[in-house]
């Protein structure tokens, strides 16, 4: 079994209301000199094989095609 | 006309859709579950409003891979007319149907309330009813409706005369980009929009504005 996880950010030049949002909250509890905040997402996924070719090209194809879009979003794949 | 509505679970403005293509066509619509791969034989394929798969990973995102999407896309390219309304925007977005994306609200905020429209081009199977230029009411409900396109796409869209309805007179109620409220395919027969003119038909409703566009897809005015 392989562990993976993919993060999902949002590109540069996307607008973040949320991101902007939780700068917002965090300068309001105190915490100074933010300079900035973007949120993304993260999956965490067990793939059932030993082939770590095959599971970085399977955890691609899931990016292309569920898990983000590429519109707005880049992904990356790391292996445990 | 015939037309059809598609459902999902989670979406919630079937039932008036149902109505208003009722009402306008005179006809009911025949509903096509997610699951189906083959649409009836008819000339508008509607994707209404709500919160499919409960809004999960990203609007829309989880329905757009639904098997009846595949026969959607494939009914699309034959030349069918398709409307995506709120949820049905984004859906369509997120199949590639339309470009661009629908992000959260610049406010944060889910907006409830009515907006202007300014119809800028009536020069589509969807708006023939409508003047250019002329500005009608709708009702927006949504919480992820802000439109964004990156500056190459926007360009295109903008170029191609496929913004089809932009927020007026201040009305903006989500942050899109160059206030676009509704945009059409290059080819004009798939029609995305955040706002409802499916409430707004009838007196009952408070005025008829949305009526020309559902007069317009279903050819129940003179062309």
């Amino acid at each position: 079994m392989i562990k993976a996880r993919v993060t999902v950010t949002l590109k540069n030049g996307v607008l973040d209301p949320q991101g902007k949002a939780i700068e917002g909250a965090l300068g309001a509890l105190g915490f100074d000199g933010i300079g900035l905040v973007r949120q993304g997402k993260v999956f965490d996924l067990q793939l059932e094989t030993a082939d770590k070719a095959q599971a970085e090209a399977d955890l691609k194809a899931m990016c292309e095609k569920l898990l983000a879009n590429t519109v707005i979003e880049n992904y990356s794949i790391s292996l445990a | 006309m015939k037309s059809a509505v598609v459902q999902l679970p989670g979406l919630n403005r079937d039932r008036d859709m149902i109505a208003a293509l009722t009402k306008i066509s005179g006809s009911a619509p025949v509903t096509v579950w997610q699951t189906e791969t083959e649409i009836p034989d008819v000339d508008l394929i509607v994707i209404p409003g709500g919160f499919s798969y409960g809004d999960y990973l990203r609007c829309g995102a989880i329905a757009a891979r639904m098997p009846v999407m595949q026969a959607i896309k494939a009914r699309a390219e034959q030349g069918v007319r398709v409307l995506g309304v709120c949820n049905g925007f984004q859906i369509l977005v997120e199949a590639g149907l339309l470009p661009g994306a629908l992000m959260r609200n610049a406010s944060l905020k889910f907006v409830c309330r009515e907006v202007k429209l300014e119809v800028v081009n009536s020069d589509t199977a969807f708006t023939r009813a409508y003047a250019k230029g002329q500005v009608i009411r709708s009702p927006v409900a949504h919480h992820d409706g802000n439109y964004f396109a990156d500056a190459e796409t926007l360009k295109a869209v903008e170029g191609n005369g496929q913004v089809v309805f932009r927020y007026a007179e201040g009305t903006n109620p989500n942050g899109s980009v160059n206030d676009i409220a509704g945009i059409i395919n290059a080819k004009g027969n798939v029609l995305g929009m955040m706002p409802h003119p499916e409430n707004l038909i009838e007196s009952a409703h408070g005025g008829a504005d949305g009526r020309g566009l559902f007069a317009s897809a279903l050819d129940v005015i003179a062309a």
